[in-house]
């Protein structure tokens, strides 16, 4: 912090002590106690999330939640080892999209072109790329994909979530590649390497921790995601035989399972949301370790 | 480069040197080309499913007060005040909150691990599925709204925002629900702002005798209120897209209503309600909303931008 740590010496008003220093004074003091309260406010609802997702979420917990299929309304028993399985598969569907296309695209803008037009205009739409809304990811699977192939499938699914990736994994790689001092670099051509040889041996590798940071929050947050694979992979409450047909996912199994009147399923609910929220807090508690600037 | 230069090959002789094609050059511009491309490609993929709804139904669809695909007829405007209402009622809550957050985060109120964990309990906040914060709000938010929405409605629904029956899923669960969720973006562009803002600002007005909160409000907010705006555009384009959530705490209704306690839906919630079960024109009405809300947080996020950019320029001009 740069700045003042100290404000204007307690007693300066109060030595005065006009009506009007006293109020002052007073004014500060209660601006500061709601703003701290109002921040100490936060903290409620993040907790009671946590606390229920808990609470509803762990008493279902056991190897069969893992290996079984979602039970017929009713049935109290089950688990939904297909979604955790589609899951996995939609993401690592987008992963193997988004991943080759997001670095190398930034590694065109950091390292080949820097300041040319055309890093400036990757840089803007991959700006607005992550503005859209998630939803949108979908209705552009949906048109591309399902419409073609006329079948709801995990290729559709794994393509909206590739479309609502990429744009993080490119600016985080960005920021990334960034990070590398660009003495790194110098030294590598001063001793005669080209420009792939640099990338590859010097760049690359230095900043590899930051961009497997960006690829981890990338799937922590395509996990989590519904909107997108709600209308392109559908759901199932089958295992999975082929890419091509409807693929139950552990976040449209929440949605599906939210508003069921059966009990058991509302808990499978809980279930799955407690798996989704542990996995984005051990990202977002492995993303704050790793993405510690390595060089100052 | 003339691609001519002479220089020694390995075996020592002279060599003619010919620069040979870089693959992995042109493979990383084609990855950044596809990335620019693929902006173009989402809208004119919609805009080519939407045509048929765009044809025959025309602007009539954005004054249209029906949704009934059964008898044909589509219009968005209960959607469109439902979008626009609850993500202005969403910042409405949201503003203040995140505002006297960024302002805490970026002054010396506590020690600063304690500002360190709060900072991260946001960030957090933003990464939690949209999904869950619905499952959240249907079990404590819609009874909680269901049981002071009827005590508010028999109070005060002489009103026409708080006129009766108060429901649980309406407006009000949606948009307080979307408040939480908008809280981060705007937490985190406020706070960038205000830690811009030049020390020497802050010591000058210190020096004149101001008091802490007397410098905040007279001298950091004004400096840094362009960056407060942008991150207000932002949350709004945030608050417009958001999905799931919505779409399980609104209660989905087309129904044009002034009251905050009855059901609304927004142009995503009808989105994901439809899409799946959606066939022939009905596909194409989707089309043409899912059109308006991409051309709606496309126009508000590149505002967001402008302004923050323009932001930023004014406050390295200070220093």
């Amino acid at each position: 912090m740069t700045h003042l740590s100290a404000p204007a010496p307690r007693n300066f008003f109060t030595q005065e002590g006009t009506k009007t220093s006293v109020l002052r004074l007073f004014r500060n003091r209660f601006l500061t106690g709601l703003c701290i309260t109002l921040a100490l406010f936060t903290l409620i609802p993040l907790f009671s999330i946590i606390l229920l997702v808990l609470k509803n979420g762990l008493p279902l917990f056991s190897l069969s939640l893992f290996t079984q299929l979602p039970p017929p309304p009713g049935l109290e028993e089950g688990g939904f080892g297909n979604a955790i399985i589609g899951t996995a598969l939609m993401v690592g569907i987008a992963l193997t999209l988004s991943v080759p296309l997001g670095v190398l695209a930034a590694i065109y803008i950091t390292e080949y072109a820097p300041t040319s037009r055309f890093a400036a205009a990757v840089r803007f739409v991959a700006k607005l790329l992550t503005g859209i809304p998630s939803i949108i990811c979908g209705v552009f699977a949906f048109a591309v994909v399902v419409m073609t192939t006329r079948h709801f499938s995990a290729l559709a699914g794994g393509v909206a979530l590739a479309i609502l990736t990429i744009p993080t994994i490119l600016l985080t790689a960005e920021q990334a590649l960034l990070g590398v001092p660009n003495a790194y670099r110098e030294a590598s051509f001063g001793l005669g390497a080209t420009h792939f040889q640099t990338i590859f041996r010097i760049v690359l590798p230095d900043a590899l921790p930051a961009i497997m940071t960006g690829v981890m929050l990338a799937v922590a947050r395509a996990a989590g995601e519904t909107a997108p694979v709600l209308f392109t992979a559908l759901f199932s409450q089958n295992w999975i035989h082929s890419l091509m047909e409807p693929t139950a996912s552990l976040s449209a199994l929440i949605y599906n399972f939210a508003s069921l009147p059966y009990a058991y399923q509302v808990k499978m609910a809980w279930s799955a949301s407690l798996i989704l929220v542990t996995l984005v807090t051990i990202t977002n508690i492995a993303g704050q370790l790793l993405f510690t600037p390595k060089h100052r | 480069m003339d691609g001519k230069s002479i220089t020694a090959g390995s075996s020592g002789a002279l060599r003619e040197y010919r620069p040979r094609p870089d693959f992995f050059r042109a493979g990383c511009w084609i990855a950044a080309g596809v990335t620019v491309a693929l902006l173009g490609f989402i809208l004119g993929e919609i805009v080519v499913k939407a045509w048929p709804a765009i044809w025959k139904f025309g602007f009539g669809f954005l004054t249209g007060i029906q949704w009934s695909p059964n008898r044909d007829l589509y219009g968005v405007l209960p959607v469109l005040i439902g979008t626009a209402a609850s993500s202005l009622i969403a910042l409405l809550f949201a503003l203040p909150l995140g505002l006297a957050i960024a302002i805490f985060l970026s002054e010396n109120f506590l020690p600063h691990p304690i500002r360190q964990t709060i900072r991260f309990v946001v960030e957090l906040l933003a990464s939690i599925p949209s999904v869950v914060y619905g499952l959240w709000g249907i079990f404590l938010v819609v009874p909680l709204v269901q049981e002071y929405g009827a005590i508010l409605a028999a109070k005060l629904g002489f009103l026409p925002v708080f006129a009766g029956p108060a429901y649980g899923n309406s407006l009000l669960t949606a948009s307080l629900v979307l408040a939480l969720m908008v809280l981060p973006t705007i937490t985190a562009i406020s706070r960038n702002a205000l830690i811009a803002v030049p020390p020497t600002l802050r010591e000058a007005s210190y020096a004149l005798g101001a008091t802490r909160w007397e410098t905040i409000l007279g001298v950091i907010l004004p400096t840094a209120a362009p960056g407060i705006v942008a991150s207000t555009i932002l949350g709004l384009g945030r608050a417009m897209g958001e999905t799931m959530a919505i779409a399980m705490l609104i209660g989905n209704s087309q129904r044009l209503t002034w009251s905050l306690l009855s059901p609304s839906n927004t142009l995503s919630a009808l989105l994901a309600n439809q899409f799946a079960e959606a066939e022939g024109i009905q596909v194409s009405a989707l089309m043409y909303a899912a059109l308006l809300l991409v051309l709606m947080t496309l126009l508000v996020n590149i505002a967001g931008e402008a302004v923050l950019r323009r932001a930023q320029r004014t406050v390295v001009g200070l220093k």
